[in-house]
């Protein structure tokens, strides 16, 4: 009943996009991608808001998944104005959700590591502050190829004593703007292993000198183990990063040059 | 760092030892939102027992589907000495994981075997081949190193003497369920009836007699931490494992760079009539060496450049490969892969602690 429900509201809707002249559609759309969650992902994520398909926003990706606990993605979304929020989810993934960025004076491009169950869609939603979604996106297949390696946690036993630690610095840039790398220690554990709750960092504050907000990175459980974030700042620090998990522990680190 | 108390009981609760492998196979029946589910509920019940009906048949047929054929073939590249040769390209069902070199010697008193395959029907296939060639009985197996297309053959040679490095079977120990996995999802029906059979002796580096034939054994390493070279006196053979690729990518998922280019220097210096690559064709001179000793040295020089940039993993896989490598098989695959498994442990030097 909920289907046909929706379906009879997704036409309405359609109807209306095309009676509107804007070229923002609704929803369901032709999923570029072609993956059999697109309907249920744009449902959970963007329900009534507006939303499309934009060449504007990039997601990179290996083609396979070598390593399914460490695939790197790079999003770029600086071809957009007025950035307020990236979220990135994967649609195949047990946990879709992967990360929210709020790029605040950043630039809207930001790189990390994810785990994948299976071959899946990992597509990048960026909002602009007129509240439209602008989603990119590209398929990550499962692994493949030569002497492929088993995907491994390090399954390290001294976690508990490096938590939180953070290394990191600035890297020159050609530009005004700098680029800042930095990895914290932390098991990012799914709570989807056996005897393993769920335990991963849920926010990261990023502040500039005089306590003001630059970015916000919110990660979920797929950011893989000990995450490295890469992002574009606003001049070479120093900049603060402040983080917590989901069982509260907190960690402080300033990155100064 | 700020603990919270919470910290303390997840120390008792966290199983330590405990791979923290996130996802396993299993667990994806208990996923949230379950695709498989999501599709199997607007799926009504008749459907749903046809298509379990079909598959049923399927699986049927597939029992009774002939055994995977490699189709192997020796070709005799010294009086004696035998080279299996693969197909150059990645792991996949159409080839069975047969991308590899395998080889064997004919001494006076048996047969000396190196690397036996990716699976228990290649390893049958080069016995009944190895019978079909000589009368004589196969008496020494030598794997060169753990990486699975090497090894998973040994099921075939139960009741023959066989031997890695001892750095290779320690490895395999920890490391042969996964590899198992591995290779059933990427070669497939290859695969059928494989089970783990672990080399049983330790071999030591030195010239030791076989059979009534001297073989050096050279213990090297940077393919993998444990790289083993056959190297028959007699006829000038050298069967050079996984360190030498030929006109094929390398592929690093265990590889130190550095030590890998002291073993290949070390190679140059046997005194070899015959190289035999673990991929790619065979070869009378060391191109093979210096290709591949070319092409590790610039994946490890433009991975530690990128990294010193400050490019993230993903911006890495984007680097243009040199055209020197261009006509290299899967070269785009494998550098892709390389970055995966090499870069990490690059930047990590890069990026410097904060107090």
């Amino acid at each position: 009943m909920n289907v046909v429900k929706n379906l009879c509201l997704a036409s309405a809707l359609s109807v209306l996009a095309i009676g509107t002249s804007t070229s923002w559609a609704a929803l369901p759309m032709k999923d570029p991608l072609n993956s059999p969650m697109w309907e249920y992902m744009s449902q959970q994520y963007f329900a009534d808001d507006s939303v499309a398909f934009s060449d504007a926003v990039s997601v990179i990706s290996a083609d396979h998944a070598e390593d399914s606990m460490n695939v790197p993605i790079m999003v770029d979304a600086s071809g957009l104005e007025n950035v307020q929020e990236i979220l990135v989810f994967a649609d195949l993934n047990p946990i879709t959700t992967v990360l929210r960025f709020f790029p605040n004076e950043m630039q809207p491009k930001i790189g990390f590591r994810i785990k994948v169950q299976q071959g899946t869609p990992v597509r990048a939603a960026v909002k602009t502050t007129d509240g439209h979604w602008h989603v990119g996106g590209t398929w990550v297949n499962a692994a493949g190829g030569g002497c492929t390696a088993p995907s491994v946690g390090s399954g390290n036993v001294d976690w508990a004593s490096r938590l939180g630690e953070t290394s990191g610095r600035f890297f020159a840039s050609n530009h005004d703007e700098g680029r800042m790398r930095f990895r914290v220690m932390h098991p990012m554990d799914t709570g989807l292993a056996d005897g393993i709750p769920a335990f991963y960092i849920e926010q990261i504050k990023v502040a500039d000198a005089s306590g003001n907000e630059v970015g916000v990175i919110m990660p979920y459980e797929p950011i893989a183990e000990n995450p490295v974030f890469t992002v574009n700042t606003p001049g070479n620090g120093p900049l603060t990063l402040s983080g917590r998990d989901n069982n509260g522990n907190t960690f402080e680190a300033e990155i100064a040059r | 760092m700020k603990h919270s108390p919470l910290l303390f009981s997840r120390l008792l609760f966290r199983p330590l030892q405990q791979s923290s492998l996130q996802f396993s196979a299993l667990r994806f029946y208990s996923l949230r939102y379950n695709p498989l589910r999501y599709i199997a509920n607007s799926i009504n019940a008749w459907r749903y027992s046809a298509a379990i009906g079909l598959l049923l048949s399927m699986l049927s047929a597939h029992v009774n589907a002939a055994d995977f054929d490699y189709q192997l073939t020796a070709s005799e590249v010294k009086p004696d000495v035998y080279v299996v040769g693969g197909v150059a390209g990645d792991l996949t069902f159409k080839n069975g994981g047969n991308i590899l070199n395998t080889g064997f010697i004919v001494a006076e008193q048996g047969v000396i075997v190196i690397d036996v395959g990716p699976s228990r029907l290649y390893g049958e296939q080069l016995r009944a081949l190895i019978a079909r060639t000589t009368d004589k009985p196969v008496i020494q197996v030598y794997i060169t190193h753990q990486h699975p297309d090497h090894f998973f053959g040994l099921q075939a040679f139960e009741g023959v003497d066989t031997a890695a490095l001892p750095g290779t079977i320690s490895d395999l120990k920890l490391l042969a369920g996964d590899y198992s996995d591995n290779m059933y999802r990427l070669i497939g029906n290859a695969m059928l009836g494989t089970e783990i059979v672990l080399p049983k002796s330790e071999v030591l580096p030195g010239v030791v007699e076989v059979g009534g034939r001297s073989i050096e054994l050279l213990a090297l390493g940077g393919h993998t931490a444990s790289d083993l070279a056959v190297f028959d006196k007699a006829s000038g053979v050298l069967f050079a494992g996984d360190l030498v690729f030929h006109q094929r990518a390398p592929t690093t998922p265990s590889a130190d760079i550095p030590l890998w280019l002291e073993s290949l220097a070390k190679l140059k210096s046997v005194p070899y009539s015959v190289l035999v690559p673990g991929h790619g064709p065979v070869s009378e001179n060391a191109t093979p060496i210096d290709e591949t000793a070319d092409y590790v040295d610039w994946l490890l020089t433009t991975l530690q450049s990128l990294a010193e940039q400050g490019m993230s993993m993903a911006e890495a896989l984007q680097q243009k490969i040199a055209d020197r490598f261009a006509s290299l098989v899967v070269v785009q695959n494998e550098y892709e892969r390389s970055v995966v498994h090499l870069y990490g442990n690059i930047e990590e030097g890069l990026l410097p602690p904060i107090e």
